[in-house]
């Protein structure tokens, strides 16, 4: 499915800020994968799905994905596979198109000069339903005026609604308040579940890394230091990460307050 | 009195076409293209030389297409070779001057006194009806009412969409599997050939074209665009394009009643600079205001009130 081979990327190397951000990482993701992804602030979660988003080009390895090597191909053609959603709830979406204009852009059905259709219509209304929001009531209102946990209940649907092969999630419920948290993350769990989506979610709530999902990875240094299958994952603790957490990466880390928070 | 409002309203419809190119550009695409000064004089140059050589109907097509080109290329330098937008504008606002010389063969000024024009031919059949002397304006808003049209359709499809995205949130655009580069020369090359037919039409008016015919277009234009949002405000896309016009006609009506009152027409420039800066600035500084309010109290000693 996905397959990342020795993949590296360093920035403004040779210079007094180069930074080794993905150090020789090599995955493997299977169809119908929920990867959790957890790791201190600077350990490479971001750049790893930038790399896989293509927001940039790795300096050396191969991303294969489905079979096809996108290692060199832009973000906009990427995308058509990959579906992504960013920890900012205002950046996936466009504030001053309304709701139903943003779901036809992400829906793309048609060629470039159709216009929406009363189908296409019907279908962002009966996803928008699904959302419990309300939000199929406001279809021309314009997004800039939703709330954050609304915007970002909405990009999710629009990253979904023509089900992608992957979808990365950055965090995408930690800026939003604990209710807002609670719903969106209960609807991904829904939609990934009803679509099989093979999925990779970064999170900073070590709890919720062992709940979701049927993989765990942490990263360190760019590195990939604990992986563990759903197996393994049923039997580890918040404590027992902890512990993982202190083999690989040294004492040194857990004492900074970049770490991961146990219980949220 | 009836003439000059008459030749207001006429300028007013012709600039509103410049006005619409700059909604596209400015308002929907988030790029101020300072090209559109040097665009309008080729659009005018290059209409006047196809019209002067025969064929004042092929003049419009030409005007347009040339004013793409400029649009283009404007684009290209933006998206391709990565160049700061109002930058690009810039370089090709000073590329355009040398071009619209050596499109008017060497000249900085042509005549079209004794040339058939779009205007002529209908100048000649309404000449015996009521409509008589207002070829002008009918044309005008033909041309008026087709852009709109144009604007109102085209916005509402799905590359309409993508370029009014791709000013709003760019990443939103690429995460949509949409390359915002094309979105990008797509807009700008409709809004330069919008903003050369504005050109070509104020050049077959007033029957003759100049280098100088579009200098200050942009600021103009800017400050029509402002006018008509601060009465029509927001709404729907065809509501905002009707805006624009209204602004414009707003703009070229005020300037004349300025003229009566004996303001000397060089101010033109002057006071579309000083509206530009009061509809942009207003809004900031009122935002401001309370801030510098508390700030003048504390000063008193009393801030804490």
């Amino acid at each position: 499915m996905l397959k990342i081979e020795h993949i590296s990327k360093v920035f403004n190397p040779g210079t007094i800020n180069e930074k080794i951000a993905i150090d020789d990482l090599s995955l493997d993701v299977k169809e119908g994968d929920f990867m959790t992804i957890i790791g201190a602030n600077g350990s490479g979660k971001s750049t790893l799905f930038n790399a896989i988003a293509g927001s940039f080009i790795t300096d050396k390895g191969k991303i294969i994905l489905y079979g096809k090597d996108v290692t060199l191909l832009p973000e906009h053609i990427r995308a058509r596979s990959i579906g992504r959603l960013f920890q900012d709830p205002l950046s996936g979406t466009a504030p001053h198109l309304t709701v139903l204009e943003n779901l036809a852009l992400a829906a793309q059905s048609g060629g470039w000069l159709s216009s929406i259709t009363r189908d296409d219509k019907e279908r962002f209304i009966k996803a928008l339903k699904e959302l419990d929001m309300g939000l199929e009531e406001r279809l021309d209102s314009e997004v800039g005026l939703l709330s954050g946990g609304q915007r970002q209940a909405l990009t999710l649907v629009m990253a979904t609604i023509n089900p992608p092969k992957l979808l990365l999630l950055d965090e995408h419920t930690a800026a939003l308040d604990p209710g807002s948290a609670a719903k969106v993350l209960n609807i991904t769990k829904k939609i990934v579940e009803e679509n099989k989506l093979t999925c990779l979610m970064v999170t900073h709530n070590m709890q919720q890394a062992l709940d979701l999902g049927n993989r765990l990875i942490m990263m360190n240094g760019g590195e990939i230091v604990v992986d563990l299958n759903s197996e393994e994952k049923k039997r580890t603790t918040v404590e027992d990460l902890l512990d993982l957490f202190k083999k690989a990466a040294g004492e040194s880390l857990l004492n900074d307050r970049v770490l991961l928070s146990a219980n949220e | 009195m009836q003439l000059l409002i008459q030749t207001a309203l006429e300028l007013g419809l012709i600039s509103a076409l410049t006005v619409l190119a700059l909604f596209i550009s400015y308002s929907m695409l988030n790029v101020c293209d300072l090209s559109t000064d040097g665009c309008f004089t080729y659009g005018a140059c290059v209409g006047a030389v196809v019209a002067i050589s025969g064929h004042p109907y092929l003049s419009i097509p030409a005007a347009m297409c040339a004013g793409a080109l400029s649009g283009l290329v404007t684009s290209l330098l933006q998206t391709v070779f990565g160049i700061n937008s109002l930058l690009s504008g810039i370089i090709v606002n000073t590329a355009l001057y040398s071009i619209n010389i050596a499109v008017m063969g060497n000249s900085s000024l042509l005549n079209m006194n004794k040339t058939a024009t779009v205007f002529t031919g209908l100048k000649e059949a309404l000449a015996s009806t009521p409509l008589k002397g207002y070829q002008t304006l009918i044309i005008a808003l033909i041309f008026v009412a087709a852009v709109i049209l144009f604007i109102s359709l085209f916005f509402r499809t799905r590359i309409g969409l993508a370029i009014r995205a791709t000013g709003d949130n760019i990443t939103m655009v690429r995460s949509s599997s949409i390359n915002p580069t094309k979105t990008t020369i797509i807009a700008l090359c409709i809004s330069g050939a919008i903003t050369a037919l504005s050109g070509c039409l104020l050049a077959q008016s007033q029957k003759s074209v100049n280098i100088d015919i579009g200098s200050g277009m942009v600021t103009i234009a800017l400050a029509s665009l402002l006018i008509g949002r601060a009465f029509v405000g927001k709404g729907s896309i065809p509501k905002k394009a009707f805006g624009a016009v209204i602004g414009a006609l707003i703009f070229r009506l005020v300037y004349m009643i300025a003229l009566r009152f004996n303001m000397p027409a060089f101010m033109l420039k002057l006071v579309s600079a000083v509206i530009v800066i009061l509809a942009i600035a207003g809004p900031y500084l009122k935002e401001r205001y309370p801030l510098y309010k508390r700030k003048r109290m504390c000063g008193r000693g009393d801030g804490n009130a």
